[in-house]
């Protein structure tokens, strides 16, 4: 039994850092049979593509809405060979992209990266990478609000009942009243999406930009919401679809900028005020991808600063 | 009756229904048939069990006893026979329901147009210009302004939102319309001008019409038909202006005579 002030001079317990064995926890700080019911449930999930399956959450040293679904995903299924990226909102260096990744650092010992070709598991707040992903990787959504209908149908049992039916005109009502008062589908994010043609699903909150790179995309797709109690998955390959009316067909965002970092004029912009004068740049909200086209761009034209 | 499936125009036809709740019963032993164009009022004193046996018949409450068939392009559905997935369909193509508290029958926070096109979005329309004329259309018909398409049910007035519950519900040209007192809580100009809308409807689209009212006025000017309800039971049935003028039952007896004169 260590004394109180030896408990204060360094992490409690830590033998070593690198290999993810921390006294007291269990690797990757999950328990062995929270894993198995966690892979349980996504094994299901795969089965029935875009269906939630709901699981046993547990309680994560995070605040639900950081991200206790997808890192009870993650835990479950990393291993010492893995490496693990974390971004959120793109960017692999904001508080909730670096505090994940050194916990599964600290937890299950993993090398970690900001290079998406590097991952074999990235976990992802509000964007899919630009770089496409590839057979063999596992990408691990964050949502909030797992149930696309919530808003246009409080009631749990007649959400379950239209999924069960795929009853699903009210999920275009929606849509409808959007271009009633907009002229357009004003959804920009979290754009509810069809899978395999079968169930409605909620992309989690990523932008209407990203809606298509998850049609047949060679990686696996995993959404975990720990708040809700709920997994559910894009097996790769698989066909996703986003409502759309016939006359009114589903379009992505664009802009008349490039990104003012690297140049690029096929990404996913941020607007970034730069002072209190009104100026403002647009740069790209993949970090990873905006180095990476950075530095082509200089290679092409090393006169570029 | 048995043979009912032979006569075309029989739209639905119900035998031995009944619903319990615990030990009460709210009614029990009711059979009857309805014919396509015809309007049958149900009357009776609350508590009767009137909307209880609407609930029954639309396919909302499930029955403790007896069925309900419905007859769909020559074929016949029993309601509680079928799956869900065939029953939600069948309730949303074959029969619209206007219940009492617009308020429950409306999506509040959806405009009126969004309101109106609910159903057909549900029947898999994906154009939203289609939506758009039909929603319109209806619109004129219940004699709402155009200009109020895409306003909130919550800025209508109470005869307005009962005209676009009636419009909500037969988008999809069901064949028969449930109406749980469509007419109360609605000043008396605005009942005579929705009375005299739901006639019309009724005559232009050869609805049929299951009505539960407690006004025998009203049930006089729409309904052919009428069952008088009384715990739970029908007491007398028979054609309108037969049982209002001249009434057998003590309990139907008491009605008319209870009936306010002007």
């Amino acid at each position: 039994m260590k004394s109180s002030i030896a408990w204060s001079k360094e992490p409690p317990g830590v033998e070593d850092p690198k290999s993810g064995n921390i006294e007291g926890y269990n690797y990757a700080y999950l328990d062995e049979q929270t894993k198995r019911m966690i892979r349980r449930t996504i094994l299901k999930a795969i089965a029935i593509p875009g269906h939630q399956i709901p699981f046993a959450s547990r309680e994560m040293p995070l605040p639900y809405g950081w991200g206790t679904g997808g890192i009870q995903i993650t835990a479950s299924l990393i291993g010492p060979e893995d490496v693990l990226k974390v971004i959120d909102q793109g960017s692999d260096d904001t508080t909730n992209a670096v505090s994940i990744r050194a916990f599964f650092s600290k937890t299950a010992g993993v090398r970690t990266t900001i290079r998406t070709e590097e991952a074999s598991i990235i976990q992802t707040r509000h964007r899919i990478p630009e770089t496409p992903l590839r057979e063999g990787q596992i990408l691990v959504f964050q949502v909030p609000i797992p149930e696309p209908l919530r808003f246009m149908e409080p009631r749990q049992l007649e959400c379950d009942a239209i999924h069960a039916l795929a009853d699903y005109g009210i999920a275009y009502v929606k849509l409808y009243e959007d271009i009633a008062r907009y002229g357009r589908i004003a959804a920009t994010f979290d754009y509810p999406v069809i899978v395999e043609n079968r169930y409605i699903m909620s992309p989690s909150p990523i932008p209407k930009f990203d809606n298509p790179k998850m049609d047949r995309m060679p990686a696996i797709q995993l959404f975990g919401a720990g708040r809700e109690k709920r997994i559910y998955a894009v097996p790769p390959y698989t066909r996703v679809k986003s409502l759309d009316f016939e006359d009114y067909p589903f379009q992505v965002e664009k802009w008349e900028q490039n990104c003012a970092i690297c140049g690029a004029s096929d990404t996913y912009l941020d607007e970034i005020i730069t002072d209190d004068k009104g100026n403002r740049i647009f740069v790209c909200s993949d970090t990873d991808a905006c180095e990476k086209s950075k530095k082509k761009r200089k290679r092409l034209d090393p006169l570029i600063k | 009756m048995e043979n009912w499936g032979d006569d075309p125009a029989i739209v639905l036809y119900c035998k031995n229904l009944a619903r319990r709740f615990g030990s009460g019963t709210a009614f029990e032993e009711v059979s009857f048939a309805v014919r396509r164009g015809e309007v049958l009022g149900i009357v009776g004193e609350s508590g009767a069990g009137k909307s209880t046996l609407l609930n029954c018949l639309s396919g909302r409450l499930i029955p403790s006893h007896g069925v309900v068939y419905y007859q769909k392009n020559g074929t016949i559905k029993n309601l509680y026979g079928i799956g869900e997935r065939e029953r939600r369909r069948l309730l949303r193509t074959e029969i619209g329901v206007v219940v009492q508290n617009p308020r429950e029958g409306l999506r509040l926070n959806i405009s009126a147009g969004g309101n109106i096109s609910e159903k057909l979005m549900a029947e898999g329309i994906r154009n939203y210009g289609t939506l758009r004329r039909t929603a319109l259309e209806w619109l004129e018909r219940v004699e709402i302004d155009k200009s109020r398409i895409d306003d909130k049910p919550s800025t209508f007035s109470g005869g307005m939102l009962q005209r676009l519950q009636i419009a909500r519900n037969l988008v999809t040209k069901p064949k028969l319309l449930f109406l749980d007192e469509p007419t109360a809580g609605l000043d008396v100009s605005v009942q005579a001008r929705l009375l005299d809308l739901l006639r019309r409807l009724v005559q232009q689209l050869r609805l049929s019409v299951i009505m539960v009212s407690h006004d025998l006025a009203v049930a006089r000017v729409l309904s052919h038909r009428l069952f008088v309800m009384k715990e739970g039971k029908i007491v007398e049935s028979g054609l309108t202006d037969q049982i209002l003028d001249d009434p057998r039952h003590p309990y139907t007896q008491l009605l008319v005579a209870c009936r306010l004169q002007p």
